[in-house]
């Protein structure tokens, strides 16, 4: 293999890309042996088994990620802002959005939760830590990997071009012959496992660690929309795993699993991706409803409305989400009662969905609502998502959806469900646990600007392309005649798309400006919230609560902050916390260069690079560390300077 | 401080629809399939706006009448746990809503699926649509003539669209005529539609198949009988024949325009199911396997919901082809 095919070249763009790579990758190993930050490096984060930092790495990842996608997204609205635009070619047009789709879902949308989750969930449940602390740090390492993996394909070998659900055959060797499509199995298989693994580990930590007292209906609805996710998700993966396995070894073992001879099926390949992309919708969108819960009852000084049907309406619709693949290739001319039944399990969806939204409605009834940043996403999600809902049940008539199938209506309406349900979750969710985890707010001032470039621009960039689908443009469409009439609708989405960009420039300026202005939290709970993870100071100490707390019903910390009695009266004692492991990380290591010699069949290295990893996951398995204790003193001392009294 | 985004954008958007659907193609059908569908759109858009209506009343009347005023300082909102009878109330509507929307979603769909109504009688005019990247290949056995990147079709006359591919999955759709529909390699899916008044329509490719997708457009043209026959003469008369070795090298080329033959492809490359050598296990034959990318192996597949078996329909002789026939052959109607 030559250099000149190994590297991409030809596009100024892509020249840009490499070198502000080279520049920043400099700028950060100056910076860290500039400041002596090696060592801070390694013992603070990259060994770390706290699920609060792993949590943080998470969603700074995530935001990375959103701004790689972001990116992508801007330079797809450019290229179809007029006519006959020339700013991208065709293929570089289809592996933007090809990435901007795989990015934006796997590793921005679900990062993003995942790290909420991490901080939060053992918060949430008065325990220590997760169930599995290093497991968890090889999940968090896995899906580094593979997000660092997916992220060199565009300079490196070339970007997947199939789209994102990666169709065959056109993501075969034969239709798509560059590296690109090995990238897509191998990242997403890798970062896929630490997942599964998390899904696994956060089971066993809601199932097995809550603090005395507190039963399943018990729990914040935020940790009961993990539990329903992490269910979905270790049935869910398994079929993704295997899915992309068969697609590297269709591409790169020349087997034939969905090519278009020897027996392949092609729609195999669509019914497997669906069978997980559906329920992948409702990975990213569970967590997102439990925030909303979460943030709209602490705003409305009120419980939530309905607790009960708002559990038995996830559990529903964890299960709907199983029974609805279907629908995303209803035009595949499997017949009208192939399609009636899917079409009625997917409307079913919507009664479920339909009672949270009214649940959320009557929690702010009677309630006295105050307009925090957070409690703005979480209201603009409820008129925008609803719009996505009611878009989403017209998609589901499989009739119609002959006419709004692979269209611009389609792409509005996941934008409508996606956009509110996932991205203003943990926008919301990341200024309401932001002083949980930093110890200050975010500022409220520049959050509420930031919030309505985001909710005006959002709506200015997608509801346009609900009447280009009834034009009759479709989706992933790279350039398109004057005569077509859409480009006035196509240049109104363009400005939406920079008032976003705006919105979210804001919002990043916004952490800088706290992080040195903001005044310090001393009380641990800014908000005057309800759940228990406000109840220890902020910033978090390593141990999260000095005791542990007992829970006597549902909004544990509010009642105990009124009724004026503590959550415990057990005295301190000393804590047995995990200790701080470099074999996750390590491990990464090992699947990120696994999966790079294998993207490009080099097979010496990749068997080197396949026996590390076996290797480190046997020396981990007869790793004897029982970890350590922190002695009371310690925890006392930690106690009175975080809040500044005694325990 | 409400969300007033959507609500503008909502009126808006009925201030469009209300005043002239002719910009939106979906909405402006020229073929019975087609009206069907936009009837169903515009009546689901009507049930949605009511749904939001609710909802967005509901919304504006908590935030105005809740929020934390100078007035209500101090007060401190009661603990609720819930209401049955609410509950029950927005979960039984809802599954009214469904419901209806279910009976509607199963009637239009069969619909259709099949022959549209009024049109049972007339024998279709059966047209093979065929893709290739990134082209349309349209053969019309019955009279013996295959177009490239454009269809013409006789009005008020039934046509049977049978769609392949030769390579990805595209979608065949004019969406004044009818919604889309897949066009695959190993099987074949038909389209029913009639044009009810003559006119230029837009067809393409509706499902991304690589780079030279947004090109892959085609016209589909509705005329009256006697100007079609007119032009299938002139096609027969006028048109070059297409060879086998011209029709593979016409496959490998990525865009051409327009172009006529006096014969068509599927004399030497059979969608095979009408073959009976390949009959039954669709995959094993080798010969066939040896072709595959030039000669794809599709078989039928009729409305067999949960039949595996995508081959055979026992009801339905399987038609013939002008090739292994006299070229006069009538096709086996339906």
């Amino acid at each position: 293999m030559k250099w000149d095919e190994f590297f991409v070249t030809g596009d100024p763009l892509i020249y840009g890309a490499m070198v502000s790579i080279v520049l920043v990758s400099l700028a950060i190993l100056f910076g860290l042996t500039y400041y002596k930050k090696w060592g801070y490096m390694w013992r603070e984060w990259l060994t770390t088994v706290d699920h609060k930092k792993i949590g943080v790495m998470y969603i700074i990842c995530a935001l990375i990620m959103l701004f790689r996608g972001g990116v992508d997204a801007l330079m797809m609205r450019a290229q179809t802002a007029a006519p006959e635009m020339k700013f991208l070619t065709g293929q570089h047009y289809n592996e933007v959005f090809t990435t901007h789709g795989v990015i934006m879902i796997l590793f921005m949308a679900m990062p993003f939760i995942f790290g909420l989750m991490n901080v939060i969930i053992p918060l949430q449940i008065g325990a220590r830590d997760v169930a599995f602390p290093k497991l968890n740090a090889i999940s968090f390492w896995l899906f580094f990997a593979g997000a660092m993996l997916f992220n060199i394909s565009f300079v490196i070998g070339g970007s997947p071009d199939a789209g994102w659900s990666a169709y065959f055959p056109l993501a075969s060797i034969e239709f798509s012959p560059t590296v690109g499509n090995n990238y897509y199995s191998l990242a997403l298989q890798i970062s896929g496992i630490g997942t599964l693994l998390t899904g696994v580990n956060f089971i066993v930590t809601i199932l097995k660690m809550r603090a005395p007292g507190m039963t399943l209906m018990r729990m914040p609805m935020f940790t009961w929309s993990v539990l329903i996710t992490c269910v979905i998700i270790i049935f869910a993966f398994p079929v993704l795993t295997i899915a992309l396995l068969l697609m590297m070894f269709d591409r790169v073992f020349g087997s034939q699993f969905f090519t278009m001879s020897n027996g392949g099926m092609d729609m195999l390949w669509a019914n497997l991706f669906w069978v997980w992309g559906h329920p992948e919708v409702y990975i990213v969108i569970l967590p997102a409803f439990g925030i909303f819960s979460e943030i709209i009852s602490t705003f409305s000084k009120k419980n939530l409305y309905g607790y009960g049907s708002m559990v038995f309406s996830m559990v529903i619709i964890s299960a709907l989400s199983f029974l609805v693949w279907a629908h995303h290739f209803y035009t595949m001319g499997q017949g009208a009662m192939v399609n009636g039944f899917f079409s009625i399990t997917t409307m079913a969806i919507a009664v479920p969905t339909g009672v949270k939204i009214f649940n959320w409605l009557f929690t702010l009834r009677k309630g006295r609502i105050s307009f925090t940043t957070p409690m703005l996403y979480s209201l603009a999600f409820i008129p925008i998502f609803t719009i996505g809902g009611v878009t989403g049940v017209m998609l589901a008539m499989a009739s119609a959806d002959y006419q709004y199938h692979n269209t611009m209506f389609l792409v509005a309406h996941f934008h409508y469900v996606l956009i509110p349900g996932a991205v203003f979750a943990v926008i919301a969710g990341f200024h309401y646990w932001f002083p949980k985890v930093f110890g200050f707010r975010l500022n409220e001032k520049l959050g509420k600007i930031a919030f309505w470039f985001i909710a005006i621009s959002f709506n200015v960039t997608f509801f346009p392309m609900f009447f280009l689908g009834l034009m009759g443009m479709t989706r992933r469409t790279y350039t398109y005649s004057a005569e077509t009439g859409f480009g006035p609708l196509n240049m109104l989405s363009m400005v939406g798309a920079v008032g976003l960009a705006i919105g979210f420039v804001i919002l990043v300026y916004n952490i800088y400006w706290s992080t040195r202005y903001e005044p310090r939290d001393k009380t641990g709970d800014p908000w005057d919230a309800r759940a228990l993870e406000w109840s220890t100071p902020s910033p978090v100490p390593v141990y999260n609560f000095a005791v542990t707390p007992q829970v006597k019903g549902r909004d544990a910390y509010w009642f105990s902050k009124k009724n004026n009695e503590p959550l415990s009266d057990e005295k301190i004692t000393k804590i047995h916390m995990p200790s701080n492991t470099g074999k996750p990380f390590i491990l990464g290591i090992a699947f990120f260069f696994l999966g790079f010699f294998l993207v490009f069949s080099w097979w010496i290295p990749s068997i080197v690079a396949g026996v590390a990893v076996l290797i480190i996951m046997a020396t981990m398995s007869f790793d004897r560390d029982h970890g350590y204790y922190i002695p009371v003193e310690e925890i006392v001392q930690t106690e009175q300077k975080l809040r500044g009294d005694t325990v | 401080m409400n969300k007033r985004g959507p609500l503008f954008a909502l009126l808006l958007s009925f201030t469009l629809l209300l005043s002239g659907c002719s910009s939106l193609t979906v909405l402006d059908p020229k073929g019975p399939a087609a009206r069907t569908l936009s009837d169903t759109i515009i009546f689901s858009i009507l049930m949605m706006v009511g749904i939001l209506a609710v909802v967005y009343a509901l919304y504006i009347f908590m935030l105005t009448k809740y929020r934390a005023k100078k007035s209500n300082e101090g007060y401190e909102p009661p603990h609720e746990e819930g209401n049955k009878w609410l509950e029950i109330l927005w979960t039984a509507i809802p599954i009214l809503i469904v419901a209806v929307l279910s009976v509607v979603t199963v009637k239009t769909t069969v619909a259709v699926e099949n022959v549209p109504e009024g049109y049972e009688n007339q024998e279709p005019l059966v047209i093979y649509a065929s893709s290739s990247n990134w082209k349309w290949h349209f053969s019309y056995p019955e009279e013996g003539i295959e177009t490239v990147n454009y269809v013409n079709i006789p009005t008020h006359r039934p046509i049977e669209f049978r769609l392949y591919s030769f390579g990805t999955i595209s979608s065949f759709w004019i969406p004044q005529l009818h919604g889309q529909k897949y066009a695959m390699s190993d099987m074949i899916t038909k389209l029913n539609m009639v044009a009810d008044e003559p006119g230029s329509m837009m067809g393409r490719n509706a499902n991304f198949n690589g780079e030279g997708f947004a090109h892959m457009e085609f016209e589909a043209l509705a005329m009256s009988s006697t100007e079609y026959d007119k032009w299938v003469q002139d096609v027969t008369e006028t048109a070059p024949e297409l060879k086998e070795d011209e029709f593979k090298k016409l496959l490998e080329t990525a865009h051409v325009g327009r172009m006529s033959f006096s014969n068509t492809h599927l004399e030497f490359s059979p969608p095979p199911s009408e073959d009976h050598h390949h009959g039954g296990d669709v995959n094993g034959n080798e010969e066939h396997q040896d072709h595959k990318d030039v000669h794809p192996d599709p078989a039928t597949t009729e409305e067999t919901e949960f039949d595996s078996e995508t081959n055979v329909d026992p009801n339905e002789p399987l038609p013939n082809f002008p090739a292994e026939e006299s070229p006069n052959h009538q096709h086996d109607g339906h």
